[in-house]
């Protein structure tokens, strides 16, 4: 089966008209680009692995049950996350969560007057191109799930996914505001978290 | 008198213009802060680091691939489909 890899929206689109149509390849295949995202996602949500991997199986099913009413209006990975996160968030409240709150970032980084006790140390040295990036993605993979759940949903969401910020909201139920705090602070602790590996 | 006291008002320290960053990135601020941040970065090192490295964590970010699954994994939900191929 030829795969378009660009653009991936498309190659997506072809996929799924294929799986509607019956071709077990092509829903191999999108088992296998969206399997461990959802798992991730789900857990970044409902906290727990066995509940994430439940979700995650209602949720392919739900995507089998209603793969025709799919009429492309949104990307296939934003209606797919969509499912996702509403069956997701109902799980939450099943299992009435005590939600871990979100800690604010250590205002201990700067003194009285506003200014940083110890300066950033520069990463200039150690991180310089592309393949970099690739090393540095390696890594924040294995620190996301560091983050408390709120900041490590929208960071996947937007961060990783690519995803905008008005789909991430809906996605969520959160607002606008409160989705900028969840990327400031999920941001800044993934920088803090490289910066103990890259400056140590 | 006044022009002293606004000059004022409109310097930052570097706590603020932490907080202001994201709304930075993200389009999200007025005029008058895009102005604040941008007069304080350029004479703060440490602040324009401190941003460099945000960039730097949301371009590799940008990278992370999921982990490849197992066949076992797959194979379990392709059952699903079979499944709903034979019902449909």
């Amino acid at each position: 089966m030829v795969v378009l890899a660009f653009p991936m929206v498309d190659a997506d689109a072809i996929l799924v008209e294929k799986m509607r149509a019956g071709d077990e390849a092509a829903f191999r295949e999108i088992v296998r680009r969206y399997q461990d995202r959802l798992l991730r996602l789900a857990e970044s949500t409902v906290g727990s692995r066995a509940v994430a991997q439940e979700v995650t199986q209602d949720t392919w099913l739900a995507v089998l049950r209603g793969v025709d009413r799919f009429e492309g209006r949104s990307t296939f990975k934003t209606w797919l996350f969509n499912i996702l996160m509403n069956r997701a968030r109902s799980a939450v409240h099943k299992e009435s969560r005590a939600g871990r709150p979100d800690e604010s970032v250590g205002d201990e980084r700067f003194d009285k007057n506003g200014a940083w006790v110890s300066p950033p140390e520069p990463w200039s040295d150690r991180v310089d191109d592309r393949i970099v990036a690739n090393d540095l993605a390696v890594r924040l993979r294995e620190l996301l799930p560091n983050l408390p759940e709120q900041q490590r949903a929208v960071i996947t969401l937007r961060d990783v996914e690519g995803l905008s910020s008005e789909e991430v909201v809906k996605m969520l139920g959160v607002t606008e505001g409160n989705q900028r705090v969840l990327l400031h602070r999920g941001r800044a602790r993934l920088r803090a978290l490289l910066n103990e590996e890259l400056v140590s | 008198m006044t022009a002293i006291f606004g000059r004022r008002r409109r310097a930052i320290v570097c706590r603020d213009a932490v907080a202001l960053m994201t709304d930075y990135i993200e389009g999200r601020l007025s005029a008058t802060d895009i102005a604040r941040l941008e007069g304080h970065l350029a004479g703060c090192p440490h602040c324009t680091e401190y941003l460099a490295q945000i960039r730097i964590t949301i371009d590799a970010l940008g990278y992370v691939t999921p982990q490849d699954l197992s066949d076992e994994a797959v194979n379990d939900l392709v059952d699903l489909y079979r499944n709903w191929r034979s019902e449909a």
